[in-house]
């Protein structure tokens, strides 16, 4: 362990990396496909 | 395995199964990480820092885990032509190259107050990086290939499917890295049957695991759906337009012969 470094940005900063991303990979994707089955629809009623 | 070929068999299961695993990941993944930053010891060696264990080791499985079921689904589609392993390979990659990126990111949080330096170029970290770059080349590969098929992603060329393939020669060199050249990651703490680790850790670190790869799953049948309607989609439009194309050269035969 490095002694006189504050470990508590590092920790934060890795967390907010990792929920903050995640969360919007999971909310990319949900919206990528809700858009990819409407258009399915769409082109079922054309 | 061939009873899930069928792309309609497939949707009947992924439409309840998508949003019960992105649901049960976010909650499992919710409370540990709560957990991790409130209530998890400090560690003996490392202090607080090793609370970034939580993040930074899921990732990794993940990325190493997203790349073996990449290859495991290309294999499939070159030996039995399963029609949803293509679709399954490209679902993958997207958030297979997330938790690398985030494994590389949150290990260079960890490694600045650990080991007094943002990244070093040995084995572990740099079989990782390139592990992030084959995503990169991957996403791109299967992209040109889709487009060039005109098939809305639905994959047909095989090109993917072999770089998905000869890509997996990277993971064990990044299993083994930290063994087979001096490194300064740690040595695996977990192996089977047995762990270096406290109890606390270790099974904070397997809620943590399991409610990412919870995510992951959720994330790589949305994306599996997506592409799935993207190719009917694009299917339905087609045979439209070569219905239409064969109604107005019908019409246009009619008319010549009755001017004739």
């Amino acid at each position: 362990m490095r002694e006189g470094l504050d470990h508590w940005p590092f920790i934060l900063a890795s967390y907010v990396l990792a929920i903050g991303g995640t969360l919007l990979l999971v909310a990319q994707s949900w919206l990528v496909m809700k858009r990819a089955e409407a258009r399915r629809e769409r082109s079922r009623h054309r | 395995m061939h009873g899930f070929a069928n792309p309609a068999r497939f949707l009947r299961l992924a439409r309840w199964l998508t949003p019960l695993l992105l649901i049960a990941g976010l909650v499992v993944t919710g409370l540990t990480l709560a957990w991790a930053l409130t209530s998890a010891p400090a560690e003996r060696l490392q202090g607080d820092s090793a609370k970034i264990l939580f993040v930074h080791v899921p990732a990794a499985w993940l990325g190493m885990g997203g790349w073996s079921a990449l290859a495991i689904a290309s294999l499939t589609e070159l030996v039995w032509r399963h029609p949803l392993a293509a679709i399954a390979a490209r679902a993958i990659a997207l958030p297979g190259a997330w938790f690398s990126a985030l494994c590389l990111a949150t290990g260079s949080l960890w490694g600045r107050p650990a080991w007094g330096t943002w990244w070093v170029w040995d084995g572990r970290l740099t079989s990782m990086l390139v592990l992030l770059f084959l995503y990169l080349a991957y996403m791109a590969l299967a992209e040109a290939a889709d487009r060039d098929a005109g098939n809305g992603g639905g994959g047909q060329s095989r090109i993917p499917a072999i770089f998905g393939l000869v890509g997996a020669i990277n993971i064990p060199i990044i299993h083994y890295s930290v063994l087979w050249w001096n490194s300064l990651h740690q040595p695996p703490s977990i192996s089977v049957g047995e762990s270096a680790m406290a109890p606390v850790f270790l099974y904070g670190l397997l809620a943590a695991v399991i409610g990412f790869s919870l995510l992951f799953g959720g994330v790589v049948l949305t994306r599996m759906r997506a592409i799935l309607a993207n190719a009917q989609a694009e299917a339905r439009l087609r045979r439209r337009a070569m219905e239409q194309d064969f109604d107005d050269f019908g019409k246009r035969d009619f008319a010549e012969q009755d001017n004739a």
